[in-house]
């Protein structure tokens, strides 16, 4: 728009091309667009271009890099935040010495349990009301009020019910994981292009077959981005419940080290969670991109 | 090959058959007394209609005459919708719609083999027969590209293959060519006509495109104010040539009843778009 504008006024106003800042030839006669050395026409490019591989570890590197250099220079006070490799001495010490490695695997084993029950259930319920009315009516409902209600907030009256064993937090976790996936799912179903149904009734083809090779494909990328909030939201439940109600875990390590003033152990639980959280999210949009090869074709 | 038992069982069966009613039946399409409306409004008002199996019948009007409607009633679209009449119609329909539908998420024979019949349809590989409609449409090779590749003609030709692979006893269309542009479509007239003459299924073709109309059609039909206004037979041989002056009569006859002069403007008397 503005280089349309800026190159009509050369045609009416010459001598303000003197002051235009853009390089290359001046147009002489009007909105003509001229191909420059490459032989591509002047287009601005708006889609942000190519993608490279490993680029999203370029600032979480550049964050560790600060970090680095900063306890260094002798700018952080280790008490305060001890230097990168002060935690790796730790986690390293704690691996072969300490508890972490059964901190570690209780960890994951609960938010795997979890992550997979509130899945199943997600999945299930979604394509329940995003399927059948009756489904629709039982569920909908019921599952915008757990929304509503904010999860953490159950831990009490959970605790009250099942203990303060492992049901509880695994529940928890499940809650946090099935509603994004169920959200997201539920609406993708709901919302399919109703120009598919129309196409998908003149073929004649059955109830069961619509579902399978209609309704759920084209619910997929949906499903993806209720996929990759529960996995975050898995990690971040786990970080809450283990340093509320825990007796070993990454999250009681941490709390047991805030206790004797530890922080070096803080932060190496810190980073854990980090680590995973991110190659979580990594490993599912890896599935993404797999699953939903179709779309590259789209935004090639 | 189906076995021999089964060649014979099939003559049996058309022997029996064509004894107490005749093959085929005589109409491929019968509409009579056919209403649609939406709310107090009448798109359709009582339409008669029925045209022989094998006949090509190109249907025009104005935007918002309710092409579109008819077309959906015939292919059975109209759930929601308040209507009377009777309809038949037979067994196999295709539709072809103004955007090629194909799901993006399918390959492009996938695509062509949704809902398609079966092995046991007649005993040969859905995916060889929709490799042959995918080549009869110019496609061969490009099975396996996503639609999203697919250049709009391309995507529209495969929509057509999609149709075909069912072997239609009816084809419905819905401004097939509309989205593309006029020397694809003009290639895409030829193919249509080119499919028609070899599988010769009943065609109702809607479009807005009188020179489409009487390029294609056997018969063209115009729909104004809920009602068939016109019913042509366009009885010249194919391929038409567009400078035809035959061709000029009629299609200067559609316009005058769509209420368009030759030269474009609109005519005195003729029905206006509301
Ligand atoms: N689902 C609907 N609800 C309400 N009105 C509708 C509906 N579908 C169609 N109509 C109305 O019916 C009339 C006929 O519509 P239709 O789509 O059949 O027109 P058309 O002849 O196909 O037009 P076009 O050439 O623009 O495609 C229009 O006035 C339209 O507004
Ligand atoms: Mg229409």
């Amino acid at each position: 728009m503005a280089d349309h504008v800026s190159s009509t006024a050369v045609v009416t106003a010459p001598e303000r091309t003197v002051t235009r800042p853009a390089p290359g030839p001046v147009p002489e006669s009007g909105p003509v667009r001229r191909a420059t050395a490459t032989g591509r026409p002047r287009t601005r490019r708006l889609s942000p271009g190519k993608r490279r591989p490993y680029a999203r570890l370029l600032g979480p590197l550049l964050l560790l890099a600060v970090w680095a250099v900063a306890s260094a220079a002798g700018l952080l006070d280790p008490r305060v935040l001890p230097a990168p490799w002060t935690v790796l001495h730790t986690g390293a010490h704690l691996w072969t010495t300490g508890t972490l490695r059964t901190d570690l695997g209780t960890s994951l084993w609960r938010a795997a349990q979890g992550f997979a029950i509130g899945l199943v259930a997600g999945v299930a319920l979604a394509l329940l009301a995003g399927l059948s009315r009756i489904g629709e009516a039982l569920i909908d409902g019921t599952v915008q009020v757990n929304r509503a209600v904010p999860t953490l907030g159950l831990i009490p009256l959970f605790i009250l019910w099942l203990g303060i064993g492992e049901t509880f937090k695994i529940v928890i976790i499940a809650i946090v994981v099935y509603i994004p996936v169920y959200l997201n799912l539920h609406a993708a179903l709901a919302g399919i292009d109703a120009r598919y149904v129309e196409l998908a009734e003149t073929l004649r083809l059955s109830r069961w077959q619509f579902v399978r090779q209609v309704v759920i494909p084209g619910a997929l990328p949906g499903f993806f981005v209720g996929l990759r909030l529960a996995v975050t939201g898995s990690w971040l439940s786990l970080v809450v419940l283990e340093q509320i109600n825990a007796t070993d875990g990454l999250g009681y390590m941490m709390f047991q080290a805030q206790n004797y003033g530890q922080t070096d152990v803080i932060v190496l639980g810190l980073l854990i969670y980090g680590v995973f959280g991110f190659a979580s999210d990594s490993a599912v949009r890896l599935l993404e991109r797999r699953v939903l090869t179709w779309r590259r074709s789209l935004s090639s | 090959m189906a076995p021999i038992a089964q060649q014979l069982n099939a003559q049996q069966v058309t022997a029996q058959q064509s004894t107490p009613s005749p093959v085929p039946p005589a109409s491929a399409v019968s509409l009579t007394g056919l209403t649609r409306s939406f709310g107090a409004r009448t798109v359709l008002d009582g339409i008669d209609l029925e045209f022989p199996p094998g006949q090509f019948v190109a249907l025009l009007g104005h935007s918002g005459s309710g092409k579109s409607t008819l077309l959906r009633a015939v292919a059975g679209l109209d759930h929601d919708t308040v209507g009377t009449g009777e309809l038949a119609t037979p067994e196999r329909v295709s539709v072809v719609f103004q955007d090629s539908r194909l799901l993006p998420w399918r390959r492009v024979l996938d695509n062509v083999l949704l809902g398609a019949p079966g092995r046991e349809a007649d005993g040969r590989d859905p995916a060889e027969r929709a490799r042959a409609a995918l080549a009869e449409v110019g496609l061969a090779g490009r099975e396996n590209a996503w639609p999203g590749e697919l250049s709009g003609g391309e995507q529209q030709r495969a929509a057509l293959a999609r149709a075909l692979v069912r072997e239609p006893e009816l084809l419905l269309a819905d401004e097939p060519f509309g989205a593309l542009d006029a020397l694809t479509r003009i290639r895409m007239h030829t193919l249509l006509r080119e499919l028609w003459q070899r599988h010769h299924p009943s065609v109702l073709l809607v479009t807005h495109d009188v020179d489409e109309a009487v390029a294609l059609a056997d018969r063209v039909l115009v729909l104004d104010h809920g009602r068939l206004a016109v019913d042509l037979g366009v009885d010249l041989p194919h391929p038409r040539v567009y400078r035809d002056p035959q061709l000029g009569e009629h299609r200067e006859r559609l316009l005058a009843a769509l209420g368009v002069r030759p030269d474009g403007g609109p005519a005195g008397a003729g029905p206006q778009e509301d």
